[in-house]
């Protein structure tokens, strides 16, 4: 015999890739994704013009049928050197928030979890950080190391790190106290299992959202520590670089910040809807009304 | 005369397209209580909610007529009223008292202001009117040190206290009907024993009339005139509450019925004659530092506690909230380090052994929901015991097997073992962890207030499932709860509680039939009894 009572039974299971996909919104950000990958990876083989073809002739043209996204100061192809700075950009925002996701959620997952001595090391060392502001700790770091696209990476990394200690930290703090943690110790299991199947899981719904913001800031880090002549070094063009270079020609070529700034947004707009939808899919409770929406 | 002072007609509330309350019909009479019952999920909080106006529901459509006697003796129509005038009609005409004390009153407001508040609004009244008329409020709702404690806060005073300050609040303007919604269930039954006292006393003072919702038939009886049984959104049964327990017309009434917790003579089960001790725990001594904004105190959560569990048998601790019981389980599964004392499972120590050895004692906890990880499914719970220590042969084939075979043994089907735990219900759950808990093959069982979340139909199955596991598996429990109908009906001994002390041990006949202590037999005078008290 078997007992049924009111319960919110479970509609068809549907692959988790395959909710993923039923959601337009994210189904859409995945492919403009999927796109600057693509131009991310290929964009210097693909482009129209060299990257650093100078033509002094043809400086500051608009956007025409010859360059499409215009030329600038140098008359060098905007959409040629948007598409290798993409990758560029790309490359520096990814492996940042990767290094700063995995230091910073270790950390504060044990900080959080431990609790006592443990925790206020790590928190006072993450305040410490937080302390200056985030550009003058990625100049302090830049400026002891040779500027360059390794040292970039890891001040971005670095100051981003404790965002992410904070961020897990909390949510481990949350769960450490719950009953099913609870149940878990009194059944023997060990703390490494109890931190890897039940607090970790737990904590992700608060940092794949940060991860996607913090990966839009990362490109604008980059972009500012470009701009002071400690990131990524010309002539090698970055997103961030390309920008604040057109802001002397704001009014005379509009096309040199446009064209850059879209793609900043749009690669950070798609992280974030991309975030979102892996946000709801990964969170079962959430997984059951999309199921339910979707079988109806 | 008596007048209406609530008439509800063919009332419809759906949520999208799902119906949840199908054509509910009910009256309330001026100083009388209408008990409306049913389990979780039947739609007795939408419908009071629906008709009275304060439904708060994305999506919901609502239908019919509900329409309240107003002082001034108008009728408004309460379905379909403008937010102006429900907003007019809330505090003055309608009082609300809901389930969770701790969470209905704001935590940085003092409770004088609270009260006050609804006067303030309705009434004009100025501060010191509203302060003082707070202080007559919780004289009268039985709150100790009235001027003194109007300036406290929520978090001062003990779950009953707020439920106290709650119906204060709720008869600040003097409401001519008063909304209750499972306002017992939160609380232990001696305190649940005085707040029905309290309502009765107020009703009787003020013709007050009162819609009580419950899932327990046993509480309804001790309160209400006359009973509405709802069923998934319809009124399976209407009539006098002595009509509902003497001639039940449905079979859904008859369970209910039957499910009440009550004492009953000599309903205690025999003990088996030989059995041996099994779990002996000897000068138990528990003590916590808290910090209070007078400093650090200590407070002596379990003092000198001595008892005896004997193989195969179940004995219960009983008391009420902060009594010690679950800091003694606690202790007893390694959450909390004891200051002294033994305890001694079948002659080994259980206090300071090494965390892989704890699956000798398996606790099952009160909060179904809490005690699953919400992102995984049931099935990886279970085995997670199983995955730990390598029983079940330490295989994958063999840890899906025993998981099945504990899913069949609490009576759950084995396709549950892929959902999680928000897609099952509260006696679900609790089915999981009951078969989570046998997982690691304990010797002892720890429940702690295993049921006392649940409905009484669901807690009354539970129950069942858990004395036939006994039997079969030869279990032996150490049963937590603050009801003694429940304790009457599962434990062979019982040790009464109370501030981390023992105050009575005997055997459960014994004690049943002649407690020796004060303290017993208000904890035995608390429960409901057999009889609805205006047939008794």
């Amino acid at each position: 015999m078997s007992v049924i009572e009111t319960e919110t039974a479970p509609s068809v299971r549907i692959a988790p890739w395959r909710l993923l996909a039923s959601n337009r919104l994210t189904l859409a950000s995945a492919v403009v994704l999927a796109v600057i990958l693509v131009v991310a990876i290929a964009g210097p083989l693909i482009a129209p013009f060299g990257v650093n073809d100078v033509d002094v002739s043809r400086q500051l043209q608009p956007p025409g049928v010859a360059h499409w996204f215009g030329t600038d100061d140098l008359g060098r192809d905007v959409l040629s050197r948007m598409m290798s700075a993409v990758g560029t950009s790309l490359l520096v925002a990814v492996v940042s928030v990767a290094f700063a996701l995995v230091v910073g959620a270790v950390a504060g997952i044990v900080a959080g979890y431990a609790g006592g001595v443990v925790d206020t090391v790590v928190m006072r060392i993450t305040d410490v950080m937080f302390a200056f502001p985030v550009l003058l700790l990625a100049l302090a770091i830049v400026s002891i190391f040779r500027p360059g696209l390794v040292t970039t990476i890891a001040a971005i990394g670095i100051v981003y790190t404790p965002i992410f200690a904070r961020i897990s930290r909390a949510s481990a703090l949350t769960v450490r106290t719950t009953p099913y943690v609870q149940v878990s110790k009194t059944l023997g299991t060990p703390t490494r299992s109890i931190l890897l199947r039940h607090v970790l899981p737990n904590v992700t719904g608060p940092i794949i959202v940060q991860t996607s913001l913090s990966l839009a800031f990362a490109i604008l880090s980059e972009a500012a520590l470009s701009f002071l002549g400690l990131g990524i070094q010309p002539p090698t063009p970055s997103l961030g670089g390309m920008l604040f270079n057109a802001q002397g020609f704001l009014y005379q070529a509009w096309w040199m910040s446009v064209f850059p700034g879209a793609a900043i947004l749009l690669t950070a707009l798609a992280f974030n809807l991309v975030g979102d939808g892996l946000r709801d899919v990964l969170d079962p409770r959430q997984r059951t009304l999309l199921e339910a929406r979707r079988s109806r | 005369m008596t007048s209406l002072v609530l008439r509800v007609d063919e009332l419809r509330v759906s949520v999208g397209s799902h119906p949840i309350v199908r054509g509910v019909g009910f009256e309330v009479e001026q100083g009388g209580t209408l008990g409306i019952v049913g389990e979780s999920g039947s739609g007795k909080s939408m419908t009071v909610l629906a008709a009275t106006g304060l439904i708060d529901v994305p999506g919901r459509r609502v239908s019919g007529s509900s329409l309240l006697r107003q002082h001034d003796g108008s009728d408004l129509q309460l379905v379909g009223a403008s937010p102006a005038e429900l907003r007019a009609v809330h505090g003055t005409e309608v009082g609300f008292v809901f389930q969770d004390p701790g969470t209905s009153l704001n935590p940085l407001l003092t409770i004088g202001r609270q009260i006050s508040e609804s006067l303030e609004v309705h009434r004009r009244a100025t501060r010191r009117q509203g302060r003082s008329r707070a202080i007559e409020l919780l004289e009268a709702v039985g709150l100790p040190n009235p001027a003194e404690r109007v300036d406290a806060y929520p978090h001062q005073l003990s779950g009953g206290q707020r439920q106290r300050v709650m119906i204060a609040v709720a008869l600040a303007c003097g409401p001519g009907l008063l909304i209750a919604d499972e306002p017992t269930t939160a609380l232990d039954v001696t305190t649940q024993a005085q707040i029905i006292e309290l309502v009765r006393a107020l009703q009787h003072d003020h013709g007050t009339a009162v819609v009580w919702i419950s899932h327990d038939l046993g509480v309804i009886g001790q309160v209400a005139d006359d009973v509405l049984v709802l069923r998934e959104g319809l009124g399976v049964e209407r009539g006098s509450i002595l009509d509902i327990y003497d001639r039940p017309r449905e079979q859904y009434t008859r369970e209910l019925l039957a499910a009440r917790p009550r004492i009953r003579d000599g309903a205690a089960p025999a003990a088996p004659a030989s059995a041996e001790e099994l779990l002996g725990v000897d000068g138990l001594d528990v003590r916590f530092a808290i910090s209070t904004p007078t400093g650090r105190r200590t407070v002596h959560a379990v003092d000198d506690v001595s008892l005896r569990l004997r193989r195969g048998t179940t004995l219960a601790l009983v008391g009420e909230s902060g009594s010690g019981k679950s800091t003694i389980a606690h202790a007893l599964t390694g959450l909390v380090k004891p200051r002294s004392g033994t305890a001694r499972l079948s002659g080994r120590d259980v206090l300071r052994a090494p965390r892989r050895d704890r699956r000798r004692i398996a606790m099952v906890f009160q909060d179904s929901f809490a005690s699953l990880d919400p992102r995984r499914p049931i099935g990886d719970a279970i085995e997670e015991p199983l995955r730990v220590h390598g029983i079940a042969g330490g295989s994958a084939a063999g840890r899906r097997a025993r998981l099945e075979e504990l899913l069949d043994q609490v009576e759950l089907p084995r396709s549950f073992r892929e959902r999680y735990p928000h897609e099952l219900s509260g006696g679900q759950r609790q089915r999981v962890s009951i078969a989570r808990a046998l997982a690691v093959e304990p010797e002892v069982v720890i429940l702690d207030e295993a049921t006392s979340s649940l409905d009484v139909s669901i807690q009354a199955r539970v129950l069942e499932l858990l004395k036939r596991l006994q039997a079969q598996l030869g279990l032996s429990y150490l049963f937590i709860a603050h009801d003694l109908a429940i304790v009457q009906d599962m434990s062979h001994d019982v040790v009464v509680l109370r501030e981390g002390r023992v105050v009575e041990a005997a055997d459960a006949v014994t004690l049943f039939a002649a407690p020796r202590e004060v303290y017993t037999r208000a904890l035995l005078a608390a429960v409901p009894p057999e009889r609805p008290r205006v047939g008794a």
